[in-house]
């Protein structure tokens, strides 16, 4: 090999250029089997077995299940902005404008950031007054932006929070608003995944629906 | 708290008794897969239409030139269709991505890297996601298996010429026998879930406050789990798995943990009977069981007690995170995503707690071998079981030996440059960026913390994981063009010198073990495997850690 370095080289490239085309076939193999017929056949097979989950899990006005984007208001699984004294508001969120899903993502800043402590104090202080609270009874999540942009939930404290307030706007028992959160929060799915959380778009239905 | 804490070792149970119980099968299939002479009636037809010999034993120099002539054409085609994405169907009227992003998209997704230069939903159509992405998830994962088992039987086989078996039927059944089948099950799982499958494209709904939304369409859950189970990590879009239609709920979190730590773990089984011991295997799974470990439950400890300023102020370190995984699921899926080469998140990395990120960035510089990307983490820790064995024979004066080959000087040398490679892309990578203007323009946060934005996308490339401190402005030319450099020499420079060193072994003649043999199945061997990890990546690493998540930790 060290008296004849060239021809070595040569039938290197040679070579590569061979197993190359080889690669070419199998690979454009591969995209017809996994990049075509795979992921056709599971949109077929997942559209026939879980059809509303495939298309978005969307609900309707009434809080019913729908695969239509016509009747739909929502996704059970997608956060929308609510903002008003009548609604239960979701996570700040900074997809876009907020809760852009064309724009999933997060703010990226670090922990000692000062701008978001700041952020954070000032979203402390207006979530407090609006729902008349000291601002240290606010919960974390009502002060910090998801990963997403798109969380839909908050946690059962935020939501107790926020029952006295949606009850006066809407003129409803806050006894009644406390069970409608109740209906709508989750567990942790087999005792320890994840932690409990509430569906503020489907609350927010319900409430609809009670008047 | 004290619930969460109890919910945190839970869920940490469930994960084991679910991986300890398909490990058994699941390594003896893929040993069978890989071992067995016949091939099934549909991958004959296979092979004879392309014109490829699966029957060939090839010396390791034809296996990588076949290994690098496949990802060359993956690169090529994946380039292209992201250049002409205008002009292809299913487009979603996107244009096509320009040459910086298509070259970075393409080396990504080839070196099973999935690092995301680009916004899925702003992007890529479902035809570029489908034919380019979906399928380099799986084959790119099916590379690194095939290299894991070349470096089994070069330890396996005596005196075959460096004849170390054949690419072609090791990736097709990688592919097609091993990651289709479990695919097929678990995106019908995730679907079950909430997952979305579908072709339509994003169109504006109106919501109950009148407001109007973008409803979004897509075929996620076929590319969703492919993306986990090949430890690739680049998701459907830009939110990755903490966007809702990726990842929905606290059971599908705990599900693509489980899919992408699924292989990784099982491939030690796989090792121990290839080499006919098994107790061989057993040790190696308890090096990455212990590390593994150990960085979970330092990634949740600091991500349960917030240190810092807005963690802090705002009562837990939710900033970047999702309210259905709490901070224990978070911790355990980025523990899951850097200890193996996946690099999907579920929380924004940039955001997490600064011991956290630490441990996020730590787990990645051990080179991903706790368990490790998908054949990439077997054959990473092979070569440092191979490197402790070396250093153990100088310390007593033992014969180097590893599953009956002996480790001689050229073995070691290979073994030398590999462990090098990564930490020189990393730290040469990360250098040039703080010193050069356009790589300075990239960082947002000053202070110690910009120096890990940097540190940690150099880090996160070179080791093929993909994931982010995603305040970073990685989307320029410049980060576009220097990470895609850092994916191929962390990529292709470790897997020739693996499937090198695999010749070499190959061609030996097996040893029997004798009174001078340093037994590799004992704990004594896996505490001094783990301890060589530790060492060698704490040498090379701490100086520039202690100017990053380091001071960051003790400001």
């Amino acid at each position: 090999m060290t008296t004849a370095p060239t021809p070595t080289v040569v039938s290197g490239l040679a070579g590569l250029w061979r197993h190359s085309l080889a690669g070419l076939r199998v690979l454009l193999a591969f995209t017809v089997v996994l990049g075509l017929a795979y992921p056709l056949a599971m949109t077929g097979v997942i559209q026939v077995v879980f059809p509303w989950q495939a298309n978005g899990s969307l609900l309707d006005a009434a809080g019913e299940h729908t695969t239509s984007r016509t009747d739909a208001v929502g996704s059970t699984l997608i956060g929308q902005d609510f903002t008003g004294p009548q609604w239960f508001h979701g996570r700040p969120s900074v997809a876009g404008d907020g809760y852009d899903t064309l724009a999933s993502g997060g703010s990226n800043l670090g922990p000692n950031n000062a701008d978001l402590a700041a952020t954070i104090a000032e979203r402390q202080a207006a979530v407090a007054a609006e729902n008349s609270v000291a601002p240290e009874e606010v919960p974390a999540d009502a002060v910090t932006a998801s990963a997403s942009g798109l969380d839909p939930h908050i946690s059962p404290a935020y939501a107790r929070l926020q029952v006295a307030r949606v009850a006066a706007a809407r003129h409803l028992d806050p006894a009644a608003v406390s069970r409608v959160v109740a209906e709508h929060t989750q567990g942790r799915p087999l005792g320890a995944l994840g932690d409990p959380v509430v569906d503020v778009l489907a609350v927010n239905l319900a409430l609809a629906g009670l008047e | 708290m004290t619930a969460t804490v109890w919910a945190a070792i839970g869920q940490f149970g469930i994960l084991l008794v679910l991986l300890a119980a398909v490990h058994l099968p699941l390594g003896a299939y893929m040993a069978r897969v890989y071992s067995s002479p016949h091939h099934t009636r549909v991958e004959r037809a296979w092979y004879r239409t392309l014109r490829v010999d699966p029957d060939a034993e090839q010396r390791w120099s034809t296996y990588l030139l076949s290994l690098l002539g496949f990802s060359l054409a993956s690169v090529l085609l994946l380039y292209a269709l992201g250049r002409l994405q205008a002009h292809l169907p299913w487009n979603l009227g996107f244009s096509g991505l320009d040459p910086a992003t298509a070259w970075n998209t393409a080396v990504s997704f080839t070196t099973n890297t999935n690092w995301q230069s680009y916004s899925g939903e702003a992007a890529a159509g479902h035809l570029l996601q489908m034919a380019g992405l979906t399928v380099q998830n799986f084959v790119s994962a099916a590379v690194g298996m095939a290299v894991a088992i070349a470096l089994v039987r070069g330890l396996a086989r005596s005196g075959t010429d460096a004849r170390i078996g054949n690419f072609w039927s090791d990736l097709t059944r990688g592919a097609l026998r091993i990651l289709l089948p479990i695919a097929v099950v678990g995106a019908l799982v995730l679907a079950a879930n909430g997952v979305i499958q579908s072709l339509d494209p994003h169109t504006a709904i109106t919501t109950i406050t009148g407001e109007t939304q973008q409803a979004l369409g897509g075929p996620v859950a076929s590319q969703e789990v492919i993306k986990v189970l090949g430890t690739n990590g680049g998701g459907f879009f830009n939110a990755n798995s903490a966007h809702p239609f990726e990842n929905p709920n606290a059971l599908t979190n705990l599900v693509e943990i489980f899919l992408i730590l699924l292989i990784p773990s099982a491939l030690p089984r796989t090792f121990g009977l290839m080499v006919g011991d098994r107790r061989q295997g057993w040790a190696i799974l308890g090096v990455m069981t212990g590390l593994w470990t150990v960085a979970t439950g330092l990634l949740t400890w600091a991500e349960l007690a917030g240190p810092g300023l807005a963690p802090s102020l705002a009562g837990a370190a939710m900033e970047g995170k999702e309210a259905r995984f709490g901070l224990a699921g978070t911790a355990l899926f980025g523990a899951a995503t850097t200890g193996t080469s996946t690099g999907a998140v579920d929380s924004m990395h940039d955001s997490l707690t600064a011991p956290g990120g630490g441990v996020a960035m730590f787990t990645m510089m051990l080179g991903e071998v706790a368990p490790g990307g998908v054949g990439s983490g077997l054959y990473g820790m092979l070569v440092l079981a191979v490197l402790t064995v070396f250093i153990a024979g100088l310390m007593v004066g033992r014969t180097p030996e590893y599953a009956g080959k002996k480790i001689g000087r050229g073995e070691i040398t290979l073994v030398a440059l590999y462990v090098l490679t990564v930490p020189a892309a990393v730290l040469l990578g990360s250098a040039i960026s703080v010193v050069t203007g356009p790589g300075l323009a990239g960082i947002q946060e000053a202070g110690p913390h910009g120096l890990s934005e940097v540190l940690y996308a150099f880090t996160s490339a070179s080791n093929n994981n993909g994931s982010a401190f995603a305040g970073l402005a990685a989307g320029t030319p410049y980060f576009n063009t220097m990470t895609g450099l850092a994916m191929l020499v962390g990529r292709f420079v470790p897997i020739a010198l693996v499937l090198a060193l695999a010749g070499r072994l190959a061609s030996q003649n097996t040893v029997p073990a004798s009174a001078g043999t340093l037994p590799t199945h004992r704990p004594l061997f896996v505490g001094l495997v783990g301890a060589v990890t530790l060492v060698v990546v704490g040498l090379t690493f701490i100086p520039v850690l202690s100017l990053g998540p380091v001071v960051e930790s003790l400001s």
